[in-house]
């Protein structure tokens, strides 16, 4: 058993119910034991460091207080939180962690734990063709993120590959969707998640692969929406890597994850053979 | 002279002023523009990111923050990533953004503005975020919720969130945590 510090953010408590439901199952299934933050507040997201930077650094500053006290390494799950969490470290000495802040993406791509997915694969990902999506928040900048390639980023190309599916590369990976824009500027938001669709179609990738719920709540919840904007058809599921994860594992979970998409993976399923 | 014109006027004093709060070297970017060419958001923006940080070095603060574009900077830190000069840009944008706030004027952008606030109010009051309650709260606070009531594309937005609701991606019960006095005290 293996067991880290987890810290989920608010939205794995709502809009990404599914990213959260779906690493607790892959996890419990990998022997990786989450130790959720005792009484973990907002990190401040893209508000807090917008226009109260000393807030941005205190609030994400206090869960590392937490975490510290818990001797043993930190995982993200939400990398605009990992993102805020590392800036905090960095920006206040007395925040240092002696152990690690992780990317959950970063953290499940290490090679031990690869090796133990690979071994829990019971249904090969053949037919599915992805594109792994990274959005900003886990590579950038790299003098906070510590990523070790930020324009280049494989955490999640690495694992779809282990199970088994076809990994396109393209050069969107680290594109933005525009985050947040969503509620107040859905405009920009919508011109920006155009382009990736039509990029990851060009590629000739069948879904798309994401570790972030910010990144899949806007392409996800808005695809129908572009498709009657823009005038054009697209039918991408957006998929959470640990979701994949699950699928690769048979794990019954996975039919009540997918249900949670408004673009609903069955017929992606139904034509990679998977159901 | 007494100049009017905004567009003239220049504070010189400024950029040590930025660069001493910020500690971002501001005055080492030479324009190369690769900032702006690798920004995914100038299609909306009203000013560049090089002019942004081009004003600044120029002490021309009340265009400087007056614009869009530091509002419509979504901080995907492209511009600070690729920098050949270490020039944090996003952070820069960031620095404008508070400042302009502080300085109390008409923000241009005043929908994203009143987003920021509502998710601080939001994690005041809770300590975390519950986005059903902050999309409420800002459309409220911004006027949206009349503008949608008016014009009848509020049905689109009850559509969604019904939907959501549905799959289970609407948390309708928000937990609070119980250091709700150390966040207020952050949050002042």
């Amino acid at each position: 058993m293996r067991k880290v510090s987890y810290y989920p953010g608010c939205s794995l408590e709502g809009t990404a119910r599914d990213y959260s439901e779906s690493i607790h199952a892959v996890c419990r299934e990998l022997g990786i034991d989450l130790e959720e933050l005792e009484d973990w507040n907002c990190c401040g997201a893209t508000a807090a460091h917008s226009i109260d930077h000393e807030a941005s650094i205190e609030l994400a500053g206090r869960n590392l207080t937490i975490a510290a006290s818990k001797g043993q390494d930190l995982v993200v799950p939400c990398p605009l939180c990992f993102n805020r969490l590392k800036t905090a470290e960095k920006a206040r000495s007395f925040y240092n962690q002696k152990t690690g802040i992780l990317d959950l993406a970063d953290f499940m791509s290490r090679d031990d734990i690869l090796d133990l997915i690979e071994s829990r694969v019971t249904r090969p990902l053949s037919g599915i063709k992805a594109v792994c999506y990274y959005g900003c928040m886990s590579s950038r900048p790299p003098g906070i993120t510590d990523a070790a390639a930020c324009e280049n980023p494989t955490s999640m190309d690495r694992i779809m590959d282990r199970l088994g599916a076809e990994v396109i590369p393209w050069s969107y990976k680290t594109d933005c969707c525009g985050a947040s824009h969503v509620i107040a500027r859905q405009d920009i938001v919508l011109e920006l998640v155009k382009r990736l669709y039509a990029k990851a179609d060009a590629a000739g990738a069948n879904c798309i692969v994401v570790s972030c719920q910010m990144c899949q709540a806007n392409l996800d919840m808005y695809q129908e929406k572009i498709c009657r904007k823009f005038e054009t058809e697209y039918y991408l599921p957006i998929i959470y890597f640990t979701e994949m994860i699950g699928l690769a594992m048979a794990h019954r979970g996975v039919k009540t994850w997918f249900s949670r998409h408004f673009v609903e993976p069955d017929r992606l399923l139904a034509e990679a053979g998977l159901v | 002279m007494e100049n009017t014109n905004d567009a003239l006027h220049i504070e010189p004093a400024w950029l040590g002023e930025v660069e001493k709060e910020t500690g971002i070297g501001v005055s080492a970017c030479y324009q190369c523009k690769k900032c702006t060419n690798g920004c995914p958001v100038t299609f909306a923006m009203d000013i560049y990111p090089d002019q942004v940080i081009r004003l600044v070095q120029m002490g021309q603060k009340e265009r400087v923050l007056s614009c869009s574009t530091i509002w419509v900077c979504s901080a995907c830190e492209t511009c600070t990533t690729r920098c050949p000069n270490g020039v944090d840009v996003a952070g820069v944008m960031d620095y404008l953004k508070e400042t302009a706030v502080r300085r109390g004027a008409d923000i241009p952008q005043s929908n994203t503005y009143t987003f920021h606030r509502t998710f601080l109010d939001e994690i005041r009051k809770l300590g975390r975020i519950s986005e059903a309650g902050l999309i409420r709260n800002y459309m409220l606070k911004s006027g949206v919720l009349r503008k949608r009531l008016q014009d009848g594309s509020l049905i689109g937005d009850l559509l969604l969130g019904w939907s959501m609701f549905k799959k289970g991606r609407m948390n309708l019960l928000p937990k609070k945590i119980k250091a709700r006095g150390e966040i207020s005290k952050i949050l002042k």
